[in-house]
């Protein structure tokens, strides 16, 4: 038998950096207060910087830079949904991933490996097509490949008739994929930081200060700051923010798991998800599979969730992916994400008038990262929604405007 | 697995029962009269407290009955379970954490900004 020689897992990343940002004494006051250090707060930061010129900004993050949903995501980028206002947001977004790693001058890992979305039943071959149909004439690429196209594409999947949910088929974006979510984050920090942006680390804000319909500051556990306009970044504690303000926000805080297994041979070429049966596989750079389940069914904070899903789950796995019933589980864990009643984001103004909202992405915000960065920078520095979040504003679920994406969003992330 | 006390089943395994969100929300009195931004709380708003709340839930493959609960939201605990008309022993401030007073409605500037 021929040896080839064991590869170093992860030997072809970059090397491990020392520093990237500062972490500077807070500032009295800045013209920009971001709440919340994850991959939207830097992001709005750093669009902030380059669109508008805008660089007294203050981003302030209650625990370690990008520690929440932004560390704990399974990273995949696509932007097949199925409605105009979604479509239109997401692949604005993909197509600032395709050219991200110039503008941040840091490698981000963006591998465009192709998403397939398998359907199990007749309906969900029906509702396929539908979004197909609906994505080519939104200008994105996406194609219907039957059972033996799926197997082409990743020969991994068990496409045998005799199992519990047979593949019929799926949706297959090919410009879809993944990126390093460490690095994006790093990379958004690191220039956000050199142009002169204060990242706040270990900060928790706890509440706000006003006056009238205005916000003019925020209060932390370690002192108040002044702000000339304050946005929200917060993900999945958003509301306990917006109640200290009497804003109510239809978001509902859940547990959402994944998991990795050792690190493997590259055997997953793409990006593998069902809704039907609660799971989506990829195999990071370093080689790890990396599985995502679905949101656990309560409101929970703990950033950890039930095991009963995790076993669904891998049960799941196992039938799909048969070769993966040798494959170890290293570890799982889990992230808060804010779920909104149609599974679209909340973005755009408040009652209160230089106070904005970013919430809502739920399971599914990591694609966004770029494209929400440009569109809720503009709107915190124009006091205009940007036309691209403008659909997705609070008063939607008064005006009966909902952007329904279920079918899209609600496994699928 | 933890196991969750059904008011007419005793102690199951959680995977027995269902969530059905926040409790003790009636149906309003004067429906007709409601505006679209009331209409909108009533369907689409709800607590999201980080901490103690009530809560429905429903003993699926069990006894399929509705029943409430008092939950942590961080901790995940289950201080008690009671069922529907009943009140809990338990009382806290913030078990209700969302009073009429302090559910908002647009200010006209705000949604003019929206439109
Ligand atoms: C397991 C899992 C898998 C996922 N998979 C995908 C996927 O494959 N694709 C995809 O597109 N999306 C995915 N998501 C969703 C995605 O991670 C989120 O939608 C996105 O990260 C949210 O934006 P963010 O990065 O800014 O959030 P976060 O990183 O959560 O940032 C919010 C930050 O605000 C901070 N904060 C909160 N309150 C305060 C306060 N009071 N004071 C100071 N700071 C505060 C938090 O500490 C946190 O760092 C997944 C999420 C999870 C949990
Ligand atoms: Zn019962």
């Amino acid at each position: 038998m021929p040896m080839t020689k064991p590869r170093t897992p992860g030997a072809e990343l970059p090397a491990h950096p020392t520093f990237l940002w500062e972490s500077p004494t807070p500032k009295k006051r800045y013209d920009v207060v971001i709440v919340g250090g994850g991959g939207h707060g830097l992001a709005t930061a750093h669009y902030l910087v380059k669109n508008h010129g805008i660089t007294d900004i203050a981003v302030i993050e209650r625990g370690w830079l990008a520690g929440g949903n932004m560390a704990r995501n399974t990273t995949i980028i696509r932007s097949n949904y199925l409605w105009d206002q979604s479509t239109a947001l997401y692949e604005y977004a993909l197509q600032l991933w395709e050219g991200l790693e110039d503008d941040l001058e840091y490698p981000i890992l963006f591998s465009q490996r192709g998403v397939l979305n398998l359907a199990h039943t007749l309906q969900e071959v029906r509702d396929s097509h539908r979004r197909v149909e609906a994505n080519k004439l939104n200008g994105v690429d996406a194609e219907w490949v039957d059972a033996d196209g799926v197997r082409e594409l990743c020969p991994l999947v068990n496409t045998s008739r005799d199992i519990r949910y047979p593949v019929l088929g799926a949706t297959y974006q090919p410009r879809a994929g993944i990126a390093k979510h460490d690095y994006v984050a790093w990379g958004f920090a690191r220039k956000a930081s050199a142009a002169g942006v204060h990242l706040i680390q270990d900060t928790s804000v706890t509440g706000f200060l006003t006056t009238g319909n205005r916000v003019t500051g925020i209060r932390t556990n370690r002192s108040d700051i002044s702000a000339g306009r304050v946005a929200l970044a917060a993900a999945g504690l958003t509301s306990t923010l917006t109640d200290t303000l009497g804003i109510r926000v239809p978001i509902q805080s859940r547990p959402l798991q994944a998991l990795v297994s050792e690190l493997l041979e590259p055997v997953h070429p793409t990006v593998v998800m069902s809704n039907a049966v609660h799971l989506y596989v990829s195999q990071a750079h370093k080689g790890e599979l990396v599985m995502g389940a679905g949101v656990d069914s309560y409101t929970g904070y703990g950033q950890r969730g039930a095991f009963h899903i995790i076993e669904r789950q891998m049960a799941a796995a196992v039938e799909l992916f048969p070769v993966f019933a040798r494959a170890h589980l290293l570890r799982s864990w889990a992230g808060t994400v804010d779920v909104t009643p149609d599974a679209s984001p909340i973005v755009g103004p408040t009652p209160y008038e230089n106070l904005f909202l970013n919430c809502g992405w739920g399971t599914g915000g990591f694609k966004a990262t770029p494209g929400l960065g440009v569109a809720f920078a503009h709107t915190i520095a124009t006091g205009t929604p940007h036309r691209l979040v403008a659909p997705f504003s609070l008063d939607r679920f008064v005006s009966g405007r909902l952007v329904d994406e279920h079918g899209a969003a609600a496994v699928a992330h | 697995m933890q196991l969750i006390d059904c008011p007419w089943c005793g102690c199951r395994e959680e995977i027995e029962f269902s969530y059905g969100g926040q409790a003790h929300i009636p149906y309003p009195d004067n429906p007709a009269e409601l505006n679209d931004t009331q209409w909108a709380h009533y369907v689409f708003f709800r607590s999201n407290p980080k901490g103690v709340c009530a809560e429905r839930w429903v003993h699926s493959a069990g006894c399929r009955r509705w029943f409430n609960a008092l939950r942590d939201t961080c901790t995940y605990h289950f201080i008690e379970t009671y069922r529907i008309g009943e009140s809990p022993s338990f009382t806290s401030a913030s078990l209700f954490p969302v009073t009429e007073s302090q559910v908002s409605v647009p200010t006209e500037a705000g949604d003019r900004k929206t439109q």
